[in-house]
């Protein structure tokens, strides 16, 4: 047999119908259903009379439209916005109706989409995941096919547990040697989107292979892999080995003892063979990789920390030179200045990029003993599930980043969406750990620099952007 | 689904390159439990301004293109978030189709499922339309999906490619999930044999 990639393996393995021209029907192992893209779908169900086909398959949770403030078992739940609450109820009225499982707001292992999953032992590798949300890619660093679908097609899903899709080209990007100290996941990440660009992703899936990958964690793997999106790919995967494994044993959905084994040798297979090729290579030398921020309103525009803010002259491409000038306008920033004499205003620890338990340990490592700079108006931590934030609670983190002036808050999407009221102001300037540094992401008028935990704890701390490395 | 076969509109230039679905439909707008009504939020950050009023900078407020069916704009557009209040909103607005030399996945993806059909051109064959729906407002585009050709009088025609299973579901206006279940016997085939392969899922 020809030599496949991870990729080819998990695609063949879920082939359900192959049409004359080459579409497939592919079948889908796990559904993720969050409350922001699923009315419409299960509106659509129910005016067509379809079911649920396979509700086991099916988890739900609410984290994009939720209060991070107290929860009180009052009416309103903390909702305080009456359309927000509309949501929620939708969401709870659909699962009950449809027999889907719900983790609501007062069940504790509520949290991100993307962070629960993984967290219950509902992402395991070789499967197909699918969510209706983009950083469904996260999901990828257990050597799963995950991608992110829009809301017809999570009625789709829902009704055949399958989707048509064609399939994708493919793309290794192999990140050789070890990253230097104080280099994290998330810096990788960004430094792999300014290499190869917001779109150079598109129509591929990145496997991510290398010496550098290897020695992540999983919470690293699912950083690298959640950021994929952002470099436009339809999804990123590490192959399943060790780390993978030890990560799933005794989750409560991962398998049992009995199968545990035959699972075991099943993932085994699914790294890429020998001689299997890709559409595309490409390589980096993580030696090469810096603490990195973004200075504009794509994850594209990075820069190492240790640089300054660049002029739409350094840019030989006439459009993005016309798109540098406005971003610099948005951002309120001017060329040549540097980096870290950029002030900040806000903080946000969190999101499925970076609530993981490890991404709190990293904040708390920098900002223990400390205090935060005067000029911060606001530093959140928003945990991203109910099981990280009671871990971290357990272990001493909350009460670090609480004595040094953070707010501890409930899970959620948070600020890294805005849509509850966790928001900048217009022209305020944030250091955040989240995705995504789009025009009015964070609020309307506000200004996203992307970086780590412990670059966003080490600006907290300073109330400018830092380099990490040059904190005692 | 309404069934797409030919349009002939005015087109309206919107020269950016990776516009977001961010910029497509703002959060504050993603509350809705419905399809409809997100046209008047449209592009909403750069259509108003801060007191909410209509910013006539905007090239979509600008009286010529209040009718326009037909957006062209720059690489890369509907980037970022999954939302199909993306696409639902560019249709609730009234276009019906969007020219750009590249559209992200899932946007391109969604757009089918709504009736919305992108298409992709090479740079140059944008420049030039652009050009033309900036110096000519009130001339007509017409795409003809059957034939792959995008008209403007007798001034130029490009062809364009398209998936073959993606233009057959918009001619007829197709719903893929009638589609798939057409198929269930070979889900319910996959169903059986998967009990026996992966006993854990």
């Amino acid at each position: 047999m020809r030599p496949r990639t991870l990729f080819e393996k998990i695609w063949d393995d879920h082939i359900v119908h192959t049409g004359d021209d080459g579409t497939c029907l592919i079948y889908i192992d796990r559904h993720l259903v969050h409350e922001v893209t699923s009315p419409q779908a299960f509106e659509g169900l129910r005016m067509t009379g379809r079911t649920v086909r396979r509700t086991e398959n099916t988890l739900a949770v609410m984290d994009h439209n939720v209060p991070t403030t107290s929860r009180a078992e009052t009416k309103e739940r903390g909702i305080m916005q009456e359309d927000s609450r509309v949501q929620i109820s939708a969401l709870e009225k659909n699962c009950s109706e449809f027999g889907v499982q719900l983790f609501d707001l007062f069940d504790k292992r509520q949290g991100i989409v993307h962070i629960i999953g993984p967290e219950q032992g509902f992402t395991l590798p070789g499967m197909t995941i699918v969510c209706g949300d983009s950083h469904t890619s996260t999901h990828g660093a257990f050597g799963a096919l995950a991608f992110g679908i829009g809301t017809s097609e999570v009625e789709h899903v829902l009704a055949t547990q399958t989707l048509i899709q064609s399939p994708a080209k493919s793309m290794r990007i192999t990140v050789n040697g070890a990253l230097s100290t104080s280099v994290t996941a998330k810096d990788m990440a960004l430094h792999i989107i300014g290499e190869i660009g917001t779109a150079g992703g598109t129509g591929y899936v990145i496997e991510y292979a290398g010496e550098a990958v290897r020695n992540l964690s999983m919470e690293g793997r699912m950083t690298i892999c959640n950021m994929s999106i952002e470099a436009g790919a339809r999804a990123g995967m590490v192959a399943p080995d060790e780390t993978t494994f030890a990560y799933i044993k005794g989750r409560p959905m991962a398998p049992q003892e009995g199968n545990w084994d035959k699972a075991v040798a099943y993932w085994k297979t699914l790294p890429s063979d020998d001689g299997s090729t890709y559409d595309k290579e490409v390589a980096i030398e993580a030696s090469n990789i810096v603490p990195t921020v973004t200075w504009g309103t794509t994850p594209e525009d990075v820069a190492p920390i240790t640089a300054q803010v660049p002029a739409p002259t350094d840019f030989d491409d006439p459009n993005k030179r016309q798109s540098v000038e406005r971003m610099l306008d948005y951002m309120g920033l001017t060329p040549g200045t540097k980096l870290t004499d950029i002030p900040i205003d806000k903080v946000f620890i969190g999101s499925c990029t970076n609530g993981r338990i490890e991404d709190l340990r990293a904040v708390a490592k920098i900002v223990e003993g400390k205090k935060i700079a005067d000029n911060i108006l606001e530093a959140l931590i928003v945990p991203g599930s109910g099981l990280v934030k009671a871990q971290a609670e357990e272990e001493g983190i909350a009460e670090v980043l609480i004595n040094a002036g953070f707010d501890w808050r409930e899970p959620g999407c948070s600020m890294c969406l805005g849509m509850n009221p966790d928001q900048l102001e217009p022209g305020e300037r944030c250091a955040s750990t989240s995705n995504r540094n789009f025009e009015g992401r964070q609020g309307r008028g506000g200004r996203t620099h992307l970086m780590s935990p412990a670059m966003a704890a080490a600006a907290a701390i300073t109330g400018r952007l830092t380099d990490v490395r040059n904190m005692a | 689904m309404k069934p797409f076969t030919k349009l002939t509109a005015i087109a309206a230039p919107l020269p950016m390159v990776n516009i977001d679905t961010d910029i497509i439909i703002p959060k504050q707008f993603l509350k809705t439990i419905k399809r409809t009504g997100l046209g008047v939020s449209a592009f909403y950050n750069l259509r108003y301004s801060d007191d909410g009023t209509p910013n006539p900078d905007f090239v979509l407020n600008k009286p010529e293109y209040k009718d326009a069916e037909i957006l062209i704009t720059g690489e890369n557009f509907g980037c970022g978030s999954s939302r199909e209040h993306a696409p639902w909103a560019i249709l609730d607005m009234g276009f019906r189709c969007v020219i750009a030399p590249s559209f992200a996945n899932i946007f391109y993806n969604n757009s089918f499922k709504n009736g919305i059909l992108p298409i992709t051109l090479p740079q140059e064959q944008i420049d030039e339309l652009m050009k033309e729906a900036q110096n000519n407002p009130d001339a007509l585009t017409e795409i003809d999906l059957e034939k792959q050709t995008i008209t403007r009088g007798n001034k130029f025609s490009f062809d364009f490619d398209i998936d073959h299973f993606r233009k057959s579901c918009l001619l007829g206006g197709l719903d893929d999930i009638d589609l798939t279940l057409e198929k269930d016997a070979h889900i319910k085939t996959y169903e059986d044999k998967l009990k026996d392969d992966k006993p854990w899922l």
